[in-house]
C-alpha cells in the first residue's frame, strides 16, 4: 500500500466511523458471549444446584434448556454480527476503498 | 447382535476424561474384531469417491495459491461445513456421546466449551486474519515484524501442534479400526498415513476441503437420523427420554445435573478451548480459502450453526444410548479392570454411538456409521498434514531459507515432499505410541495453540507496540510453559509417569501459560528500544488500514 492511499484512508472520516462501529460491535458481542459462557462456568463451579433443580416439577432440569440456549445464543450472536458486517460495514468499507482510488 | 461384538472382551476404550479436550484419543488395549464387511465396503466406497475428487482437484491445482488455499475459491457456506468438519472429529462424535452416556449433563458442558470460541473468533479475529494473511497464520504474525525469527517461531508452534494432534489421531484411528473393522492396528495406521499423503500431495487444499465437506455432510446426516430415531421411541418428548434414562442409569437422577468440578480447572479448560481454537493452525488456514472477509465471516456463521446442531445431536444420542442400550443383556459385557469385575457396554462407553446405530438402524446402518467414523479421521489428518506442510514450505523454506525469493514450483515441490515426510513420520509415531497413554496429547495441543500461537497472533493484530523480540520470546515462553505444566500436571506426571502426586495440581494449565505468554510478550516488547522495534511500530498504521479495509489483501485467483 503506498503512502498516498494510506494517508487518504486514514484522513477519511468514514474510515474512523467504520473502525469505531465495527470495533465497538465486535467487543460488545465478544464480552456478551464471554459473560454468558463464564457466567455458566461460575454457576457450575459455585452453585451447581441451580442448574440441577427440576424444571416445572419433571425430570428435566434447569441446566438442559440453559445449555441448549447457550448453544443457540452463540449461533444468534454470530448471525447478528455477520448481518451487520456484511451489509452496513461492507457498504461503508466499499465507499472508503472507492474514495482511496481517486 | 453381531458376533464380532460378542467376542469383545478387552479393557477397551476406557477413560472418558481423555476426551475432555476435543478430538481426543482412544486409550487402553483393544482387541481385534472379526472382519466387519459392510463397514469395510462402505468405507472403501468413501475412499473411492474421495479419490475421484482428489483426481478432479489435482487437475485444478497448479499455483501455490491453489495448493495452499484452493485458490481462495471456496464459498462461505462450503468453508463453514469444512470448519465444522475439522471440529467434528471421530473423538468428538464418539467421545462426547460417550461422555453423555456415562455422566449425562456433564457432556453438555464440554460441548458448550468447544462451541463458544467460534463467535469470539468471528468478532475479533476472522476478518483481520483474512485481510492480512495469504497462506498461513505466520503471514499475519510476521506482517510487520522480522520474517526469519517470527516465521521460525510460528512454524515451530504449528509443527508441534500438528505433530501432537496427528499422533492422537493416528493412534485413535488404529484402535478404532481394530474395533470397528477388525483390521489389525499397524495396517490401519499405514492405510490412514498413505491416504492422507495421497489426498494432500495430489489434491492440495481443494481436495482436502472437499473431503472434509463430504464427511461433514454424511456425519451430520447419520447423526440426525440417529437422534430422530431416538426421539421417535419416546414420542418426541424429551421429558419422557430423560425419565427413562434416569430410571435405568446407575447414577440415577444425578445424570441430570452437573457434577463437582474445580473452579480453576474449569475456567482454565474454558480458556484453552476458546483460545486454543483461535490458535490451531489447520483451522486458521481455512480462513484463507475464501475469497474475502465477507465470505470469511459467513463461514464462521455456518460453522457455528453446524457445530452447535451437531452437539445437540450428540447429547440426544448419548441419552438415547442410555435408554436403549443400558442393561440390555446383548449390549453389555463383564470385564476385569484392575482386578475388579466391571459390567460395561461392549467395547466400552466410546462405542455408545456405534451400538446405538445398530439398535436404531440395523447392521447396514452400523456399517455406515463405522465407515463415517473412520472417514472422519482421514479428513482431519489430511487438514493437519497440509497445515504442517505449508509451515515448512511457505514459512521455513520460502521465507526463511530463500528469503522470499523461492520460485513457486520449488515451493510446491517442498510442500509435497514435506507431506510425504509427515506421512512417514505420522505412521512411525502411530506405531511407536500404540501402547502408550496418549490421553494428554490433544489437551496439550490445545494448550500450546492457546498459549503460543494465539497470544502472538492476537497482539500482532491488536497491539501497535508488539516487536519481533517480544513476539518470539513471549511465544516461546507460552509454548514451553504449556508443555512443562502439562508434563508436571496429573495427566502426565501421575497417569503416564506413574508418580504418586503431581508437581502441578491442575489438569489444564492454560490460565497460567496464556498469562505468562501475554505478560512476557508485552514486557519484552516494551523494553525493546532497538532501531528495528521503532520501525516495526511505525508499520502498524498501514497494517491496521489493510486489516480493516482489505485494501491490498490477497484475493481469489482467477481460473
Amino acid at each position: 500500500m503506498n503512502e498516498d492511499i494510506l494517508t487518504r484512508v486514514q484522513s477519511n472520516p468514514k474510515f474512523k466511523e467504520l473502525v469505531h462501529k465495527r470495533t465497538r460491535l465486535g467487543w460488545q458481542l465478544s464480552i456478551l458471549m464471554l459473560a454468558i459462557y463464564y457466567g455458566f462456568i461460575l454457576v457450575l463451579a459455585f452453585a451447581p444446584n441451580v442448574l440441577g433443580a427440576s424444571l416445572s416439577g419433571g425430570t428435566t432440569t434447569v441446566g438442559i434448556p440453559v445449555g441448549i440456549l447457550i448453544i443457540i445464543s452463540a449461533f444468534v450472536l454470530t448471525g447478528i454480527y455477520v448481518r451487520k458486517a456484511n451489509t452496513e460495514f461492507d457498504q461503508l468499507n466499499q465507499q472508503i476503498v472507492e474514495d482511496a482510488k481517486q | 447382535m453381531k458376533s464380532w461384538m460378542k467376542t469383545l472382551c478387552a479393557t477397551a476404550l476406557a477413560g472418558l476424561p481423555t476426551l475432555a479436550l476435543a478430538a481426543g484419543a482412544f486409550e487402553g488395549e483393544v482387541t481385534k474384531q472379526a472382519t466387519n464387511w459392510s463397514a469395510i465396503i462402505m468405507f472403501f466406497l468413501f475412499v473411492a469417491f474421495t479419490m475421484g475428487i482428489t483426481y478432479w482437484a489435482s487437475r485444478r491445482t497448479r499455483s501455490a495459491s491453489d495448493f495452499y488455499t484452493a485458490g481462495g475459491g471456496i464459498t462461505g457456506f462450503q468453508n463453514g461445513l469444512a470448519i465444522a468438519g475439522d471440529y467434528m472429529s471421530a473423538a468428538s462424535f464418539l467421545g462426547i456421546s460417550a461422555m453423555v452416556f456415562d455422566k449425562g449433563f456433564d457432556g453438555l458442558i464440554y460441548s458448550i466449551g468447544f462451541l463458544v470460541g467460534w463467535p469470539v473468533i468471528l468478532f475479533l479475529v476472522a476478518e483481520r486474519l483474512r485481510n492480512l494473511g495469504k497462506f498461513t497464520f505466520a503471514d499475519v504474525a510476521s506482517y510487520r515484524l522480522q520474517q526469519t525469527p517470527v516465521r521460525t517461531f510460528a512454524a515451530t508452534g504449528t509443527l508441534v501442534v500438528v505433530a501432537l494432534y496427528l499422533i492422537a489421531q493416528m493412534v485413535g484411528a488404529g484402535k478404532l479400526i481394530q474395533l470397528l473393522f477388525g483390521m489389525n492396528y499397524s495396517s490401519a495406521v499405514i492405510l490412514v498415513g498413505v491416504l492422507m499423503v495421497l489426498y494432500v500431495t495430489f489434491g492440495g487444499m481443494l481436495a482436502t476441503t472437499w473431503v472434509q465437506i463430504i464427511k461433514a455432510v454424511i456425519l451430520l446426516g447419520g447423526a440426525s437420523f440417529m437422534a430422530f430415531m431416538v426421539l421417535a421411541t419416546v414420542g418426541f418428548s424429551p421429558e419422557m427420554m430423560f425419565q427413562k434414562a434416569v430410571a435405568i442409569h446407575a447414577k440415577g437422577i444425578s445424570i441430570m445435573s452437573p457434577s463437582k468440578a474445580d473452579p480453576i480447572d474449569s475456567i482454565s479448560l474454558g480458556l484453552a478451548l476458546m483460545f486454543g481454537t483461535a490458535g490451531l493452525p489447520h483451522i486458521l488456514m481455512r480462513f484463507f480459502t475464501v475469497s474475502d472477509a465477507k465470505e470469511a465471516r459467513k463461514s464462521v456463521f455456518f460453522a457455528t450453526g453446524f457445530i452447535g446442531y451437531f452437539y445437540i445431536l450428540t447429547f440426544i444420542i448419548g441419552f438415547g444410548a442410555i435408554m436403549l442400550l443400558l442393561n440390555q443383556p446383548t449390549m453389555m459385557e463383564t470385564v476385569v479392570k484392575n482386578g475388579k469385575e466391571v459390567t460395561q457396554l461392549i467395547g466400552g462407553s466410546n462405542m455408545a454411538a456405534i451400538h446405538l446405530a445398530n439398535a436404531v438402524g440395523g447392521d447396514l446402518f452400523l456399517g455406515f456409521i463405522s465407515a463415517v467414523a473412520f472417514a472422519t479421521i482421514l479428513a482431519v489428518v489430511a487438514g493437519l498434514a497440509l497445515s504442517g506442510a505449508s509451515a515448512v514450505s511457505h514459512d521455513l523454506y520460502a521465507s526463511v531459507i530463500k528469503k522470499g525469493k523461492a520460485n513457486e514450483a520449488d515451493e510446491i515441490r517442498v510442500s509435497k515432499i514435506t507431506t510425504v515426510v509427515l506421512g512417514v513420520v505420522a505412521i512411525l509415531l502411530g506405531l511407536l505410541f500404540e501402547k502408550q497413554n496418549i490421553a494428554f496429547m490433544v489437551g496439550l495441543a490445545f494448550s500450546i495453540a492457546a498459549s503460543a500461537n494465539f497470544p502472538v497472533l492476537f497482539l500482532s493484530m491488536f497491539w501497535k507496540g508488539l516487536t519481533t523480540r517480544g513476539a518470539v520470546v513471549g511465544g516461546f515462553i507460552g509454548l514451553i510453559s504449556a508443555v512443562a505444566l502439562i508434563v508436571m500436571g496429573p495427566a502426565v506426571w501421575v497417569d503416564v509417569l506413574k508418580n504418586e502426586t503431581a508437581l502441578f495440581p491442575y489438569k489444564n494449565p492454560a490460565i497460567f501459560s496464556i498469562t505468562l505468554a501475554f505478560v512476557f510478550t508485552w514486557l519484552i516488547s516494551v523494553l525493546d528500544k532497538s532501531k528495528s522495534a521503532v520501525e516495526e511500530k511505525a508499520k502498524f498504521e498501514a497494517q491496521f488500514v489493510r486489516s480493516m479495509t482489505g485494501i491490498g489483501a490477497a484475493g481469489a485467483s482467477k481460473h
